[in-house]
């Protein structure tokens, strides 16, 4: 289409999609005008701008809510997680390429299998489990989780970049006698950097936002993540929404600022990797 | 590291200076060794599949989640549900927001794709607009909008402008069902955005030019051109719909909690709220495993329906 003219057409269409994009940003504006008011303030004139900022909200909201631990709870989740995931999922995703074609397509059906498969079901028995290994409360429960969870989407990724990857290098690194795992290292590995960015930004979101796996099995404990200490907090706090504000501001500046700096290799990889 | 492939030298093709040991070449599956998936393989039984199946045992028992011993019951917690009036309600209101949902992501996702295609000036900036509230922590913002739906929050202000309401936006059962689907559909018509404007940008401007050449009108382009070019983007759109609408919880936990009373509960707050404040593990269970039941007869006909629409349209 590319070349249509811009016409007044054109502009009235603009200001109409511009107006809808504020009321998009609202929220989010919304975020910052509050928790940036002292009460007397907010209750006043709730929507202004905050011209004289005020920081106490977030002095209160970051002791009282725990958010310091809760970010680093977070943090130690979302980077366990991702470990294992990217070596348990590349490794895998390389041995469904690579093994007898039957036995490939048959696993991979059996990985894909979990996309469908109702996790709710599962999600009783696995508490029961994490209790008795005594994970409840710790870090472990959530990694494990998400190892688990994330993993068939993970191998998804990795095997459909895996399946189009040339195999001279390959057969060169075989012919100098690499083994199994130091052709992977070297040569197979650096090859999916692309894809392995693709599973680090999703699974990355994914888990992070996650709020009903931390609320089941970190609630009350001192790893509580992000989303569980800012939920506790505001439900106790639910009358004074500058620091409620405060808070949430808080909990979604990282996701904001990873969104700032990967804008672009984030939105084709949530439109091209739940679609691959 | 070319040192230590040198002192490795065992050509497959020719004599090698050390054989595999037998325990190494019954480990391989051709050109690979099985130990590469063995990690994967062992935290999906373990994590995922195990557990579901357990899962299924549980429906048909009475198990309440701690005690050791476990009884039999049959289809006891199966006929339960029949006479359960709060599981035929959440039920509906599943449908009711996961069709909702479909609908105005696809048509909703499906315009701003379009308008952020053609030649508006400041469509990257309104990309990322639109984009933006799908990657924030869904129960955070969903706090957020529990303000602005209060008795004196921002929407009720506005209206009041206007001379309207107040209304009770999370306290009438309508209106706080349509509050969820809103913020909901805030949340994640982003992500049906980006993947039309993947479809979109995908394919070729000559047909469209043809089009316009046979004099089609824009609605003629858009309906014989557009659209079926736009088939596997729809696909992919209304399953993720589907899937997503069947399933959210976290939106609802933060604006509602299912209320008022329990207009806005769905099975997944539900299975929440028996399983883990009421202790009736088997319950939530056999209510989990008609949930997924649920899921799977609707979204895999759907699947199939739209990839054989895929195919028709080649």
């Amino acid at each position: 289409m590319g070349k249509l003219r811009y016409t007044s057409r054109t502009f009235v269409g603009e200001v109409a999609m511009l107006a809808m994009a504020a009321c998009f940003l609202f929220p989010i504006y919304l975020l910052i005008a509050i928790s940036f008011k002292e009460r007397s303030a907010w209750g006043e004139s709730p929507m202004s701008l905050p011209l004289k900022p005020y920081l106490g909200n977030f002095q209160r909201a970051w002791s009282e809510a725990y958010l310091g631990d809760a970010l680093i709870s977070s943090m130690a989740v979302v980077a366990g997680s991702l470990v294992v995931l990217i070596a348990a999922g590349s490794l895998a995703a390389y041995f469904l390429s690579r093994c007898r074609p039957r036995l490939g397509y048959t696993l991979y059906v059996f990985f894909l299998l979990a996309m469908v498969l109702p996790f709710q079901l599962g999600l009783l028995p696995l508490y029961q489990m994490m209790r008795d290994l005594n994970l409840l409360g710790t870090p472990f429960s959530l990694m494990l989780f998400y190892c688990g969870y994330q993993l068939p989407f993970t191998i998804f990724l990795y095997a459909g970049y895996m399946r189009t990857l040339p195999r001279a290098y390959e057969e060169a690194a075989r012919m100098d006698g690499a083994t199994d795992m130091q052709l992977f290292r070297h040569v197979i590995f650096p090859m999916v950097r692309p894809i392995t960015g693709t599973v680090l930004i999703l699974n990355c979101v994914f888990i992070w936002n996650d709020f009903m796996t931390p609320l089941l099995y970190l609630q009350g404990s001192s790893w509580a993540t992000i989303p569980v200490a800012v939920s506790a907090f505001v439900d106790q706090e639910i009358t004074d929404w500058g620091v409620v504000f405060a808070a949430l501001l808080i909990g979604i500046v990282p996701v904001m600022l990873l969104f700032a700096a990967l804008q672009r290799k984030m939105m084709d990889g949530f439109a091209g990797g739940l679609k691959a | 590291m070319s040192g230590a492939l040198a002192s490795r030298a065992a050509s497959p093709y020719g004599d090698a200076v050390k054989a595999p040991s037998r325990w190494r070449r019954a480990l391989r599956a051709d050109e690979v060794s099985y130990l590469f998936i063995a990690p994967a393989l062992a935290l999906y039984i373990g994590v995922i599949l195990a557990p579901i199946l357990m899962g299924v045992r549980y429906a048909f028992t009475n198990w309440d989640g701690l005690r050791r011993t476990v009884d039999n019951v049959g289809f006891a917690n199966f006929e339960r549900m029949i006479g359960d009036i709060q599981v035929r309600s959440a039920v509906l209101t599943t449908l009711v927001i996961a069709a909702s949902l479909v609908i105005v992501k696809v048509a909703l996702g499906l315009a701003l794709a379009l308008a952020v295609n053609g030649n508006l000036k400041t469509r990257k900036f309104l990309r990322v607009a639109f984009f933006m509230p799908v990657v924030l922590t869904p129960v955070i913002v969903s706090y957020a909008w529990k303000y602005i739906f209060s008795n004196e929050g921002s929407l009720n202000t506005l209206l009041g402008v206007f001379g309207l309401g107040p209304y009770q936006w999370l306290g009438d059962p309508l209106l706080a069902l349509i509050s969820v689907i809103v913020v909901t559909s805030w949340q994640s018509v982003g992500l049906s955005m980006v993947i039309f404007l993947a479809g979109l940008q995908a394919f070729p401007p000559e047909l469209t030019e043809a089009a316009i050449i046979d004099g089609a009108t824009p609605w003629q382009r858009f309906r014989n051109v557009t659209l079926p070019m736009l088939a596997p983007a729809m696909t992919v759109c209304v399953v993720i719909a589907l899937i997503q609408g069947l399933r959210f919880f976290d939106q609802i936990y933060a604006l509602t909690r299912g209320g008022p009373g329990y207009a806005t509960e769905t099975l997944s707050t539900m299975i929440y709220r028996i399983s883990f404040q009421f202790g009736e593990f088997s319950y939530g269970a056999a209510v989990a495993l008609v949930f997924s039941l649920i899921v799977a007869a609707i979204v895999l006909p759907v699947m199939v329906v739209l990839r054989r629409r895929e195919i028709a349209h080649g």
